[in-house]
């Protein structure tokens, strides 16, 4: 069994508003040091798989098929071997 | 010509857009159900506005899988018409029978008013009814409208004249000023290479008819009947 | 494995804890004719707290006109009232308060209370098309009241947003009356055909009852009883006590349901409010005539 746990941003040629607007919120907390805030999504899934080459490529598949838009965001993964 | 309205989980313009086909232009028109695996033999596919499931993961990302999508893939392959409005549009990009995609409106908030569009091509299934560059005042209601492509992608809508409406002032100039969601080149509405596959962002079928102050949205659906006859 | 739960006995700790009265537990010993379990004592305590009955507002409610020739529901009969318009058609309709939830948590007690009076309707049989709001909040000089202001608002909005009902109106008053304790009222209207009113009642010995709808877990647990609490600073723990809303759910429910009405399969319809379980319940089988036994192991759970 393995755990997976997904980044998804967006790609750095898209306009990202919301990490703008929250980047602006931690600066007039005082936080002025802060810079470049990119607002994403992160997904935890449990993998019933047998090898990790397969959890990886099955990973792989989800992300370009469902979990994220191609044309706007991408993605990172890490795997966890879990009991 | 005869019509369907795609129907999905969540879909909350489908009862407006059966209303304008069946009770103002006097069209045949039917629901269908997000699960099943065939359309009806039907010339027009409308894909209403709504929260199909609920918007979650990214606006219209799982509606693209539905049952119906596959028929309505091939219905589009076909050449037959289909109009995608909102969230339908959205839909579309998800399904990418339309390129691009869609960000959340650069104001980060829902826009919800009677906006400008300005006719870009006046010679499409969608808008032979037209004249180029005849401006409509129709209702957007959207959170994500911010339509999004790369560089390549806009050449070719451009070259190809595939961006079908801009937000325009109501003299039709264009400005982001005009433009209720930030969107690329202020885009509101494109088509297929084809031509016969339309997504826009306003609603249409919130003006169809006078006694909802605007009724520029029916020309539209006038354009489409138009082109069965 | 036989286990038996040991009932708590009634003390005057746990009848408070429930928002009751001693004058209120006096008057349930004489109902019953003995003390009242445990359970019984959780029913009482949300049937008769101020969101359920309205105790403390019946005395200027009951003020209000009841009578009417265009009457088709009156009020207290059912969920809503229900008011013919002609042309073999009618409008159902209903206002309600969900201003605990929402001093508590702005956005999803409002939001919430939208989701709650929209319910109200679309049980009755009545398509909802459109919600309106009533609301009172202390002076905007004060944070707590601009941030009350802004998370109801944006709950409201968000919600009706998504289940596809549009808001056309309401009304807002600021006063020093209202300090802390901001008024939130959810109003909600149905167009339906006389024929497709659905009523709350349990009838039918041995039919079955349908729970149907989101999942129960423990948030929202006790939280009409919260209702009939005075609010202070230590309110602000209760937020298990308010509930997250999901209008996507609410719509497809709402499709479902009135697809249910109109197929005739079903002889009553009842929505899940504050009380839940319980007041759906007690409220149906009152009107039945009847009693209704349910088994709390099937409650579909979160």
């Amino acid at each position: 069994m393995f755990k997976a746990k997904v980044d998804v941003t967006l790609k750095k040629s898209v306009l990202d508003p919301q990490g703008q607007t929250v980047l602006q919120a931690l600066h007039s907390l005082g936080f002025k040091h802060v810079e470049g805030l990119r607002v994403g999504k992160h997904f935890e899934l449990m993998l019933h798989s047998s090898n990790r080459a397969k959890a990886e490529s099955d990973i792989k598949v989800m992300c370009d098929r469902l979990l994220i838009n191609p044309i706007i965001e991408e993605y990172s993964f890490q795997l966890e071997e879990v009991k | 010509m005869k019509a369907a309205v795609v129907v999905f989980p969540g879909s909350n313009c489908d009862s407006d857009c059966w209303h304008v086909l069946n009770d103002a232009m006097k069209t045949k028109v039917q629901y269908v159900w997000h699960k099943e695996l065939n359309l009806p033999d039907i010339d027009l596919v409308v894909l209403p506005g709504g929260f199909s499931y609920g918007d979650y993961l990214r606006t219209g990302a799982v509606a693209r899988f539905s049952p119906i999508m596959n028929s309505v893939r091939e219905h589009a392959k076909a050449g037959k018409p289909v109009i995608g409005i909102c969230n339908g549009f959205q839909i579309l990009l998800e399904t990418g029978l339309l390129p691009g995609a869609m960000l959340r409106n650069r104001t980060l908030r829902f826009v919800c008013k009677f906006i400008h569009l300005r006719t870009e091509n006046s010679k499409t299934v969608f808008t032979n009814r037209l004249s180029s560059g005849e401006v409509l005042r129709i209702p957007i209601a959207h959170g994500e409208g911010n339509y999004f492509c790369d560089e390549k992608t806009l050449e070719e809508l451009e070259a190809e004249k595939r961006i079908v409406f801009r937000y325009s002032s109501e003299a039709g100039k264009l400005g982001d000023e005009f433009n209720p969601n930030g969107a690329l080149s202020h885009i509101a509405g494109i088509m297929n290479k084809e031509g016969n596959v339309l997504g826009m962002m306003p609603h249409p079928e919130r003006s169809s008819e006078a006694i909802l102050s605007s009724d520029d949205g029916r020309k539209i659906w006038e354009s489409i009947l138009n082109s069965f006859k | 494995m036989n286990t038996t739960m040991q009932e708590p006995g009634m003390t005057k700790e746990l009848i408070a804890s429930h928002g009751l009265t001693d004058e209120e537990y006096r008057r349930i010993c004489d109902i019953l004719g003995r003390d009242p379990n445990f359970t019984e004592l959780g029913i009482f305590s949300v049937m008769w707290s101020e969101h359920c009955s309205y105790k403390n507002s019946k005395p200027v409610l009951k003020l209000f006109p009841r009578e009417g020739k265009n009457l088709l529901v009156k009020a207290g009969e059912e969920n809503a009232g229900v008011v013919d318009i002609g042309d073999g058609l009618a409008i159902c309709f209903k206002i309600e308060s969900h201003n605990h939830p929402s001093a508590v948590e702005p956005f999803q007690g409002a939001a919430t209370g939208v989701g709650g009076i929209i319910r109200d309707i679309f049980t009755m049989g009545a398509r909802p098309i459109l919600s309106m709001n009533s609301l009172r909040f202390g002076n905007l000089d004060r944070q707590q009241n601009q941030n009350y202001l802004r998370g109801v608002v944006a709950g409201i909005a968000h919600y009706g947003n998504c289940i596809g009902i549009p808001t056309v109106g309401g009304e807002i008053y600021f006063d020093e009356f209202y300090e802390g304790n901001p008024l939130v009222n959810a109003f909600c209207l149905g167009l339906m055909r006389h024929e497709d009113l659905v009523k709350g009642k349990a009838k039918g010995i041995g039919n079955p009852v349908y729970y149907v709808g989101s999942t129960t877990g423990r948030d929202g647990l006790g939280g009409a009883a919260f209702a009939s609490r005075e609010l202070t600073e230590e309110s602000r723990e209760d937020r298990p006590a308010v509930q997250v809303g999901d209008p996507f759910m609410e719509k497809l429910l709402l499709e479902a349901c009135l697809e249910l009405a109109k197929s005739g399969a079903v002889v009553g319809m009842q929505d899940m409010g504050a009380a839940g379980l319980t007041c759906s319940t007690c409220e149906t089988a009152a009107r039945g005539d009847s009693g209704i036994e349910i088994d709390l192991a099937h409650v579909p759970k979160r």
